[in-house]
């Protein structure tokens, strides 16, 4: 009984002797966006092992939860991947700032048994494919972008997402970019009602890549970053420019790049004219108040921030398969933060 | 106390202070379940008031599920949940019964023993495995192997017509059937050998055949315990979530083709309420959870009638 009480004690000392350098750091807490998880936790992660002093405890529960969290005042700050509208702005009672800190495109992956060459697709043939217009394969639309590939006569199986995320926002915002129809009839958002007679919804970017990989004929949007890391055969898009451009960090930043006066009103970056820009591309954002309450901890979220969203946190981006804010974005961000008051 | 003689009763009524003191922890348990209920419900009400209230009793017979519009039906979702848990029950309590006539009557006991464990294993595996395993595996299986076959011999019948996905309503069943079956089989194998040795003894002593006694007499005598199996395993298929989720195909649509995309209640939920900003929206969602509610109290008090009337019946004989 003493011996396995004094071993109970020891362990305490342990457990306390773990946790007692933790306890002297501060911690700061941020919620929201799903999407921005990995690209955070290896960031803070980084910034942490450089100030001591700081954690950040970064919680993925979706972009809804983060701004319901923020504007209850019960974390430091928000992410979302769709910029807090203005009766959200109002429901938050006192000003707040946004800024984007990092990018996302989404990228067109499909199973065509047979076919080598990447798949070329013109924008008003995805919005077709989407509405359920176009349900073949062999589709004139789409033969006359690829010549001399012999595209089967294989009904399309149109794959989304089925959990509200922001990938499905910026694919969505896309097609009603690029056709009147699809925004009258569908709009923008989260989760919207897909047209479509064979559409079917998979939950995550795993689920969508699952389901085309095993369904022959299959089309689906799935976030760059995953179709990157596991090698699957993404669509070549004729962008607004009329040029061909593969998905990659680098079309997604050239979109961007088009738009540094980007903000949380105006913010936008589908279907750009750049002749490099990747069509389906978007950011995700930062939400913090204007005058945080605690004037210490502001000025370590300040801190914190302002590595994040400038070239040194986001040099981290690159090594996840995110997309780093292009300079002139970085100094965007950066400018909108100097108002907080820290 | 009702199921003592009566020349017991005075004596178990409670007497010393200890007695009355159990029987207090006893009420109080079983009154704290009904409180979790009641305030369940309440909060589920209040939760979706907003939404109540802007689309009355039109929520329930709609279709339409559009978030970017505000417009909210949940009729595919109800039809969904109960037709994948009714195929689900329908394999499970078929496949879960004989096996557990199987392991109560037939198997030897050194195969016995270890065959349930296994069985009752399977009710430890994740849903996410079960959704994983779907996916990957059963999904593709049913496109390319046991759809074409049903769709060849059934075709006929619009219940097997149209395009095969793969994942779909046939598909969300088979996944929540296996997910269930331990359920059945744990529960009834317990009830059957827990049926007395003498009515065994009684029947072979007449003449009957090992298969006569299991299906004439053994598992009539358990009936109703069986019954109770099937209606909690069918409970748990009705609110069963991410498994399904995975391989039903999530699209809000009534199709009389058990091939075609389908949705649950409970997957509306866990797909869409993380990222629903809007108070509406939100308010739709948690009444989604309310319908669950009433669907299971419905479902499970009709097999509570259906329990009642096995035992009337039982009784009148």
């Amino acid at each position: 009984m003493i011996r396995s009480l004094s071993r109970w004690f020891s362990t305490l000392g342990v457990v306390a002797a773990m946790t007692l350098p933790a306890v002297a750091a501060t911690q700061l807490t941020g919620a929201g966006s799903t999407f921005d998880y990995p690209f955070f936790s290896k960031a803070f992660y980084i910034y942490s092992q450089q100030n001591p002093d700081v954690t950040v405890n970064y919680q993925s529960i979706g972009s809804g939860g983060g701004i319901q969290q923020f504007t209850a005042k019960t974390i430091d700050f928000g992410a979302t991947d769709v910029p807090m509208n203005a009766s959200e702005l109002a429901r938050a009672g006192q000003p707040v700032l946004q800024l984007p800190v990092t990018l996302g495109g989404a990228a067109i992956a499909y199973n065509l048994p047979g076919v080598t060459k990447p798949l070329r697709l013109t924008r008003q043939a995805v919005v077709d494919i989407y509405l359920g217009k176009i349900t073949k394969w062999n589709d004139p639309a789409i033969a006359k972008s690829n010549p001399g590939v012999s595209l089967p006569d294989m009904p399309i199986v149109v794959v989304h997402r089925s959990d509200g995320s922001g990938t499905t926002y910026i694919f969505t915002d896309f097609l009603s970019h690029v056709s009147p129809e699809w925004k009258s009839k569908v709009g923008t958002g989260k989760s919207v009602s897909w047209p479509a007679p064979s559409a079917v919804g998979a939950k995550g970017n795993e689920g969508v890549a699952g389901q085309v990989r095993s369904t022959p004929g299959a089309i689906g949007y799935v976030e760059l970053a995953y179709v990157i890391e596991n090698h699957i055969p993404a669509a070549t898009l004729q962008n607004r420019a009329g040029r061909w451009v593969p998905v990659s960090p680098e079309t997604v930043a050239a979109a961007a790049a088009g738009r540094p006066d980007v903000n949380a009103s105006n913010f936008s970056i589908v279907d750009e004219p750049g002749a490099n820009a990747w069509p389906i591309s978007g950011y995700s954002w930062v939400v913090v108040y204007k005058k945080p309450s605690d004037a210490n901890r502001a000025k370590l979220l300040y801190n914190v921030l302002t590595w994040l969203v400038g070239p040194q946190g986001q040099s981290n981006a690159k090594s996840v398969d995110y997309v780093p804010l292009p300079g002139n974005v970085q100094a965007t961000a950066l400018s909108t933060l100097k108002q907080m008051q820290h | 106390m009702d199921n003592l003689e009566p020349r017991f009763r005075r004596v178990a009524r409670f007497v010393s202070p200890v007695d009355r003191g159990f029987a207090a922890i006893v009420y109080a348990g079983s009154i704290l379940f009904a409180l979790l209920i009641i305030g369940l419900f309440v909060e589920l009400v209040l939760g979706s008031w907003p939404s109540i209230a802007a689309f009355k009793f039109s929520f329930i017979w709609k279709s339409e599920w559009d978030p970017v519009s505000n417009k909210f039906g949940a009729l595919p979702m109800i039809y969904g949940t109960v037709v994948s848990s009714f195929i689900a029950i329908a394999l499970a309590s078929f496949v879960g019964i004989m096996a557990a006539v199987y392991l109560s009557d037939f198997a030897p006991r050194w195969l016995a023993n270890p065959l349930s464990f296994l069985i009752e294993l399977l009710a430890a595996v994740p849903s996410v495995v079960y959704g994983l395993w779907g996916l990957f595996v059963l999904a593709p299986f049913v496109r390319t192997g046991l759809g074409p076959v049903l769709q060849h011999v059934l075709g006929w019948t619009p219940l097997f017509a149209g395009p095969i996905y793969g994942v779909g309503l046939l598909t969300g069943g088979i996944i929540l059937s296996l997910m269930i079956v331990p359920t059945v089989t744990a529960i009834s194998r317990d009830i059957l050998v827990a049926i007395p040795r003498d009515l065994r003894e009684a029947s072979m002593a007449v003449g009957t055949t090992k298969w006569e006694m299991a299906m004439r007499v053994v598992l009539p005598a358990a009936r109703v315990g069986i019954f109770g199996a099937c209606v909690l395993a069918l409970g748990r298929a009705l609110g069963e979530t991410i498994a399904v989720t995975m391989v039903i195909g999530n699209r809000p649509q009534i199709s009389a083709s058990l091939f075609a995309p389908s949705y649950t209640l409970a997957s509306v939920i866990a797909n869409e309420f993380t990222e629903a900003t809007t108070s509406l929206y939100i308010s739709a969602l948690i009444e989604l959870g309310l319908i669950l509610f009433f669907v299971s109290m419905i479902v499970n008090g009709v097999a509570r009638l259906m329990i009642w009337s096995v035992r009337g019946s039982d009784r009148t004989a």
